[in-house]
């Protein structure tokens, strides 16, 4: 067989793009397991900064917000997207364009600005800044990227489907309950994983809407840093990239399910 | 038999924007009639199924079943069921699921679910297939499963969207007459929208032919076939060979019809039918004789025409004729008349037929 020489040049282009993405991660990984105090040089391998971080005190409370805010802004997100992408799609056609622009908006809106933006709503309704105001932040632009995932499932169904429903002597609640959630679950699932984890993650809405005692782990990581990079910090990087791609691939997984 | 029809719709006008989709719908459907509304695309069908189901709502008029006005009644609590074009199957529930899922909404208890989804399914014949889900079945079982979803119910009225509409040719034969026996099986009002005249004809007790929103004519099949109120049914209804003309004399019960190119034809005379009036006369093609030029007579209408086409159709032969060099007829033949050698392409022929063989309308 001959050789496409275009077919080499473009796995070629495809490696290096993949190692500019990845090799940085990698490095981050590979030198969480340095036994070297000094992060540069190569000393064996060694978990002890996996074990110090689980005795760091103020990491495990960082942990904890995270998880919490997470959680929560998950909820109200998935609760709210779920409900405003079924109400979105029943609209005739003409009136949905422009919510379609209304939702798509915070997702491509610079985060510094939905930061300052939330920041000025909180301070203006005089709300004090913790764990609460960094949790309906998170909600906030988590919001749309639920909708949008769920509206894509929606579009999919066919419509009769409820109407069969409601032929059947389901009332509108009891159609969406039987037939039209089932349907759209692995979609849901997917929207809330992924919420979950651009949540655990975010860095830019939580350091302006998270007042003293709100820490969570990107914050924590940001603080941490400016005193060094310690391997500490590279055994906590490396786990929440792990986590962070274990989320998304359950997510993609639960969205493919859909298609079926 | 009670007094009231089962479903009764009073001059009921709906409009999609501004485009009417139902124009001043007024029918009457007999209780347990096997019913039809036949019609093109786009002819308002389907809006009056989905009218009478509830999922439109009328913009005037009133519709009632069993003598009570539904229009204040949402289609979950109203006493039909409708059998969705594509189905509609929930795919996430099994064919017991699906057939179950109306009476669990209703509050019935479980261990007469179990009863009647049983009897259900035998009735369509898919008993053993309950733990399957939709995507395992074909299309014909699939049909199936939407029906009996729809009886075990016990609607007052069954309402089918083109029901056979998903089936190949040969199912859909079959399915015309199962769905029929069923229908007298259970008693229960049938109404079923097409765009099939032959599944119309043949499952029916009775059909109303509507277009553009309006009905047209409604009568048994036999009067829908036979006796076309207007020149848009004896078209849409079964194949008509058509001749356009100008009434010039009338006698009595007979009218004489001229038509340019043609011999005076004689025909039963319309009601109201006077001198001077445009009209078209209408003949099946199974009521045309087909004969030599020379033959004796012994019809009302002779009429000399040349063969264009023949088509063998195996128990039956179809011949395309020119005739008065304009028009186009088709004449079916039955293939057992003893030894009458085929016409040929390029014969001339003689076209006759009885004035009771055709229908004069007016245009």
């Amino acid at each position: 067989m001959m050789r496409d020489p275009r077919k080499a040049w473009l796995r070629a282009a495809s490696l290096g793009i993949m190692m500019f993405l990845y090799l940085p991660i990698a490095v981050l990984v590979v030198y969480s397991f340095n036994a070297a105090k000094l992060s540069t040089a190569w000393q064996g391998l060694s978990l002890q900064w996996y074990a110090l971080l689980a005795r760091d005190h103020a990491l495990l409370v960082a942990l904890q917000n995270s998880l919490l805010i997470a959680a929560v802004s998950t909820a109200i997100a998935t609760l709210l997207g779920v409900s405003a992408a079924v109400g979105i799609e029943r609209l005739p056609w003409r009136r949905r364009t422009w919510l379609d622009g209304a939702f798509l908006l915070p997702l491509v809106m610079p985060e510094v600005m939905m930061g300052v933006a939330l920041l000025l709503f909180f301070v203006l309704i005089k709300m004090p800044l913790g764990l609460l105001t960094v949790t309906i932040g998170h909600a906030v632009f988590n919001v749309p990227v639920v909708t949008m995932i769920v509206r894509a499932r929606l579009r999919k169904l066919d419509p009769h489907l409820e109407e069969a429903a409601r032929d059947l002597g389901a009332t509108p609640w009891q159609a969406f309950r039987r037939v039209t959630l089932p349907l759209v679950r692995p979609s849901v699932i997917g929207a809330a994983l992924l919420a979950f984890t651009v949540s655990l993650d975010d860095f830019v809405v939580t350091f302006f809407t998270a007042g003293p005692g709100a820490t969570t782990l990107p914050l924590k990581v940001y603080s941490m840093i400016k005193t060094g990079i310690s391997p500490e910090i590279n055994a906590l990087s490396a786990m929440l990239v792990v986590v962070s791609m274990a989320l998304v691939g359950l997510s993609l997984v639960m969205q493919r399910t859909n298609e079926k | 038999m009670q007094a009231n029809p089962s479903v009764e719709l009073r001059e009921v006008v709906k409009r999609h924007g501004s485009t009417p989709a139902v124009e001043s719908l007024s029918l009457s459907v007999r209780h347990g009639e096997f019913f039809s509304i036949l019609g093109p695309s786009g002819s308002g069908k389907t809006t009056t199924l989905r009218l009478i189901a509830g999922f439109e709502h009328p913009d005037q008029g009133d519709i009632l079943i069993d003598g009570r006005s539904v229009l204040d009644v949402p289609p979950n609590l109203r006493p039909v069921n409708l059998v969705f074009q594509q189905y509609a199957l929930f795919p996430h529930l099994t064919v017991f699921g699906n057939v179950a899922f109306g009476l669990e909404m209703r509050g019935v208890a479980r261990a007469e679910i179990r009863s009647r989804v049983d009897a259900a399914l035998g009735m369509v014949q898919l008993s053993g297939k309950e733990a399957r889900v939709p995507a395992q079945l074909s299309g014909g079982e699939q049909q199936r499963v939407a029906l009996a979803r729809a009886l075990v119910n016990r609607p007052a009225v069954v309402l089918l969207d083109e029901p056979l509409g998903a089936l190949d040719q040969q199912l859909r034969q079959e399915m015309q007459g199962e769905l029929k026996a069923i229908q007298e099986r259970v008693g229960l009002t049938f109404i079923c929208v097409t765009h099939h005249q032959e599944e119309a004809l043949t499952m029916s007790d009775r059909v109303a032919v509507m277009d553009r929103g309006r009905v047209l004519q409604v009568g048994a099949p036999k009067e829908i076939y036979g006796a076309p109120a207007s020149l848009f049914v004896a078209e849409f209804v079964g194949l008509s060979n058509r001749v356009d003309g100008r009434i010039i004399a009338v006698d009595g019960t007979r009218c004489r019809i001229e038509a340019p190119g043609l011999p005076a034809i004689q025909a039963d005379a319309p009601a109201g039918a006077g001198p001077g009036n445009p009209v078209a006369l209408v003949v099946r093609p199974e009521r045309l004789h087909l004969s030599q030029p020379s033959a004796s007579n012994g019809f009302d209408n002779v009429v000399p025409a040349r063969v264009a086409k023949t088509v063998y159709n195996g128990h039956e032969m179809q011949y395309q004729l020119h005739v008065a060099e304009r028009l186009s007829w088709t004449v079916r033949v039955q293939n057992d008349n003893g030894g009458q050698k085929p016409f040929l392409p390029g014969d001339a022929v003689a076209v006759r037929w009885n004035c009771d063989d055709g229908v004069v309308l007016a245009r």
